[in-house]
């Protein structure tokens, strides 16, 4: 491992390291992981700041995302244009949040865009739904997940608009410090 | 994104509720004409392409009213609950209007208002930083859910925000910079060229100024060549991670509460090669380097001594008995063959009993230091204001464990949140069930005789432990160096690490026909129980050694009781290890089949994490009590520990399956480095610290064999310090009155007390304000629905009032098409 890197500058990786939560070794391994998912379409090179997006179907094959039923939101909240299209900057974001150095405020606003499928800036009632039955892969009957997303907002909504703001996500975070050990993945 | 944007950018523009008549009077026709229904989105996206093309202000109002109109009709759909005031059907325009204009739902996490919010944030870090030197928790007073909102910002103010934003980051110091970076919820591109315009900018500021002189231009170079190099060495620590792949293994296929085991024997295992290294360094290299002139039977190296840790063993650097009392010679200057009297003024002697009580102090109280420091600092992330509301959303948006990749552990998940959330459902629809009296009282009984077999049955092995380790050494001391004598002294470390395997599983025997409340009640019995056992066994077992063996060392017929009570720890620590590998490696593959094939459970047993946890500790007490009498003991634990990751994971992965109950990960690993810290290190160090105060060492071995106490040797160097250098009286002072005297450790433990109890009054206090807050916010809900009820009131009544003036509007909005 001491041939030098020819992959970013230094000044790069250094800004990487100064902006996310990883080392320089570790972006260099984040890009090899970006690298092999499509061989063909990205770089060696990155000196020049390429413009190259995976689409999200490649980014949801990766093992770390594959079984994960929130693959997709995830992807999506990370790219720029919303439809999952991710340059290795928003990769490396989309993993910088997901570490367990990052801290719990950044994690909840990530959660919150993630947990938001209609990207209104609230969780109502429809994205609740969509949330549990991905979670509980429709096995639940349509009165359960009514009634448990009626009870989630009444417990949840403090403002009373029936619907949960990111300050109601937030408040409900604060009430559960396993969050941080479970919104959190390992590349 | 854009249309967000956009859409604000319109309704920035509607400022005063007073212009509402106007426009609410030319939109009832178009809302009458269109259908009550959902709009399809597309045709709102048409529109805004008008509008993008610089259509009029009326285009643009039409345009929010329909997309006010679709969140409106979304909202309608959802509000079918009776009595919500805010789930009304049809809200009038300017009803939807200002409430999509209200602060709170304009704050778009688009750059602009994020970047308006860091500027404010950096600003009050820059106030606080110049008014007090230390800054605390600022990400917590600027929290994005209290203040810094604002309305979606435009381009130029955008940028003004963005300049106030940059040159306060520049004001920063560079670790505090770096931080508010990362927590930014901004993309990397911005981020790094916000970074770079931080940085350039104070680069080229502070290397362009002439009135800088040439000594402070060194010193800036100096500060960032070690600032490179302080993130070379914390990259290439980060680097040496062992075991990523094989914790992301685990993780991946039991989740993050199983990978907290690991995790917490990875955190032991750096406390073990610390020590190591300090013992290491300070004490067993200069005296395996100048080995004692004393000469001993030759003890030939048979089998037995890696069990007993006797025979060849007992001369050897391993133990106390080996150091010497003198000082030895540094390598360099051997030219004197003999080793120097201890009050021999040459500066480069080594002065081994000093140097004894120093390493084995300086390490227990860095120890303490880095233990109390991650106790607290998990303690604040796994802070919580216990609520009996809100355990169905946490459950909802918590409970999906990310880092679990394997397809059947997924899947189990699933399974297990499906369960949860059912059970979850039942307990919220029925309420709690009215127990009657006599139900209670049964399992009140219950619980008595659980608690009553499991306490009979831990009293009754540490009389056990006592009456053995009487029997075994007072009444028939070993005398010989025979095999059954060895043999003998492994009969006490047997038992107790027996009753280590055997009564946990006794007390998990009885737990189960107890009932409990929640699962997590029923987890910290289980371990207070097994924390009570070994705490009694333990302190049966330091009773024996420092005041019987330590005491009664002539009856016994010991020649060094501190080598051999270092030998008795090995022994344990031995005996732990291999009762451990043994229960591992045979008992869960034993058990694995038991349950498949006789009770015929279609799942595998679960990982038993508590037990585990509390089995580290144990071994991690044996050690650090060990570590005054057998340096090397750190060395010993290290391998242990290591065999154990190895045989613990490929068990793992053979025999057992992923938990099904929710393991509160980080408030566990909280409490295990809690208990890691207080019973555990706190015994001790109370026990080596009364070793060192108070025990006599022993006459023919040691470094301390001509002191009456072994931290005299501390007094007899600073004395000497004192004869060879009259300036140094003060250190001598400073010494007498400061560490033997009791009356400081008293102040000190006094003034420790007080700030503990100041700072958990702090938290209380906090706690009422968090509850007073959040009755406020809810208030402020009630206002808020109140407030906007009114307001639709309002409009209704108005436009009942006047029908005739709409009539002639319309005409002349019809010509408008």
């Amino acid at each position: 491992m001491g041939n030098k890197q020819t992959i970013f500058t230094d000044e790069q990786l250094d800004a990487y390291q100064d902006c996310t939560f990883f080392t320089r070794k570790e972006i260099l391994r984040l890009h090899g992981r970006y690298h092999e998912l499509a061989p063909h379409l990205v770089p060696m090179d990155y000196t020049n700041e390429p413009d190259v997006k995976l689409p999200l179907a490649l980014i949801v094959n990766m093992p770390e995302l594959k079984e994960n039923p929130f693959r997709n939101r995830i992807v999506e909240s990370f790219s720029e244009d919303g439809e999952g299209n991710l340059s290795f900057n928003d990769f490396v974001d989309m993993f910088s949040v997901l570490s367990e150095m990052a801290p719990r405020e950044l994690k909840a606003i990530y959660a919150f865009k993630i947990y938001d499928f209609n990207t209104d800036n609230f969780i109502c009632k429809e994205d609740l739904e969509k949330t549990l039955n991905k979670l509980t892969r429709e096995e639940l009957t349509s009165e359960e997940v009514n009634l448990v997303c009626e009870k989630a907002i009444e417990e949840a909504d403090l403002d009373g608009d029936s619907k949960l703001s990111f300050a109601d996500f937030e408040n409900m975070i604060s009430r559960a410090p396993d969050f941080l050990s479970t919104f959190h993945l390992r590349i | 994104m854009d249309r967000d944007r956009s859409l604000h950018h319109i309704e920035a523009a509607l400022e005063s509720p007073a212009e509402e008549h106007v426009h609410h009077s030319s939109f009832s026709p178009l809302m009458e004409e269109s259908s009550p229904g959902l709009e399809e989105p597309h045709d709102a996206v048409e529109m805004e392409v008008l509008a993008e093309e610089g259509g009029g202000d009326e285009q643009t109002e039409v345009l929010s009213a329909l997309v006010d109109r679709r969140r409106g009709s979304v909202q309608g759909h959802e509000g079918s609950r009776q009595g919500n005031p805010l789930a009304r059907e049809r809200w009038s325009s300017a009803t939807q209007r200002v409430l999509c204009s209200m602060p709170s739902r304009t704050i778009g996490r688009g750059q602009g208002a994020v970047i308006s919010q860091y500027s404010d944030r950096t600003t009050q870090l820059r106030r606080r930083r110049l008014s007090q030197p230390s800054i605390r928790d600022y990400s917590r007073s600027a929290r994005p859910s209290i203040r810094g909102y604002r309305m979606e910002v435009d381009p130029e103010e955008e940028a003004k925000e963005r300049e106030k934003l940059v040159n306060n980051l520049q004001s920063l110091p560079a670790g505090e910079r770096m931080r508010m970076l990362r927590a930014m919820p901004l993309r990397m591109a911005e981020k790094s060229e916000l970074r770079k315009l931080a940085c350039s900018s104070k680069v080229r500021r502070s290397l362009s100024s002439t009135e800088i002189s040439c000594c402070s231009r060194l010193k800036f170079y100096t500060i960032i060549s070690l600032q490179q190099g302080w993130g070379i060495v914390v990259s290439f620590l980060q680097s040496l991670q062992p075991w990523q792949v094989a914790l992301k293994t685990v993780s991946g296929r039991f989740g993050t509460g199983v990978l907290s085991y690991f995790l917490f024997l990875k955190t032991l295992l750096f406390f073990n090669v610390f020590l190591f290294c300090v013992n290491g360094f300070f004490l067993v290299i200069p005296q395996a380097a100048n080995p004692p002139p004393y000469d001993y039977a030759n003890v030939s190296f048979s089998g037995l001594e890696l069990l007993t840790g006797g025979g060849y063993f007992t001369d050897t650097v391993m133990f106390y008995g080996y150091y010497t009392n003198d000082s030895c010679q540094l390598p360099e200057n051997s030219t004197n063959g003999t080793a120097n009297q201890s009050n021999c003024t040459q500066h480069t002697s080594y002065n081994i009993p000093v140097a004894y009580f120093f390493t084995i102090g300086v390490a227990f109280f860095v120890t303490c230091v880095i233990l109390v420091y991650s106790m607290s600092k998990s303690f604040a992330q796994s802070f919580r204001i216990e609520k009996s509301r809100g355990n169905l959303t946490v459950k909802v948006f918590c409970s999906w464990d990310f880092s679990v990749l394997k397809k059947s552990s997924v899947k189990l998940q699933t399974e297990n949140i499906r369960t949860q959330l059912k059970e979850l459902l039942s307990e919220v629809n029925c309420g709690k069930v009215e127990k009657s009296l006599l139900r209670r009282l049964e399992r009140m009984a219950v619980h008595v005789l659980a608690w009553a077999m499991c306490l009979a049955s831990t009293v009754g092995c540490a009389l056990a432990v006592f009456h053995l380790s009487k029997h075994l050494f007072e009444d028939h001391p070993p005398v010989s160096m025979s095999l059954k004598d060895e043999a003998r002294l492994l009969a006490l470390p047997v038992v107790v690490s027996s009753i280590n395997l055997l009564l946990p599983g006794f007390f998990n025997t009885v737990a189960w026909m107890e009932e409990y409340d929640s699962p997590s009640v029923r987890t910290y019995v289980a371990i207070f129980r097994n924390l009570l056992l070994k705490v009694s066994v333990l302190g049966m077992l330091c009773y024996h050694w420092l005041v019987k063996i330590a005491g009664d060392s002539e009856k016994l017929k010991l020649k060094c009781w501190e080598s051999f009570v270092g030998q008795e720890l090995y022994r344990f620590l031995l005996m732990d290890f291999i009762f451990t590998m043994l229960d591992t490696l045979f008992g869960e593959f034993l058990w694995k089949l038991f349950s498949q094939r006789v009770l015929r459970r279609k799942r595998k047993p679960v990982f038993d994490i508590a037990r585990n946890v509390l089995d580290l500790i144990y071994g991690q007490t044996l050690t650090w009590l060990g570590v005054l009498f057998t340096p090397l003991l750190p060395a010993v634990q290290i391998i242990k520990l290591l065999l154990l990751f190895y045989v613990k994971k490929a068990s793992l992965m053979m025999n057992c399956q992923a938990p099904r109950r929710l393991w509160r990960a980080r408030q566990m690993s909280t409490l295990f480095i809690t208990l890691l810290c207080f019973p555990s290190f706190l015994g001790a160090a109370v026990s080596v610290t009364y070793t060192m105060w108070t025990i006599e060492p022993s006459k023919t071995c040691g470094p301390f064999r001509d002191l009456p106490k072994m931290f005299q040797s501390g007094k007899r160097w600073v004395e000497e310090l004192e004869a060879a250098n009259s300036r140094l009286t003060w250190l001598s002072w400073v010494y007498t009155y400061l560490l033997e005297n009791p009356i400081f450790l008293f102040i000190a433990a006094g003034v420790f007390l007080i700030i503990t109890y100041f700072h958990t009054q702090v938290v209380d206090g906090q706690r009422k304000i968090i509850a007073l807050l959040q009755e406020q916010i809810e208030n402020e809900g009630q206002d808020k629905k109140f407030l906007i009820t009114k307001l639709q009131a309002a409009h209704e009544r108005k436009q009942s009032f006047s029908p005739r003036r709409l009539e002639s509007r319309d005409s002349e909005v019809s010509g408008m098409d």
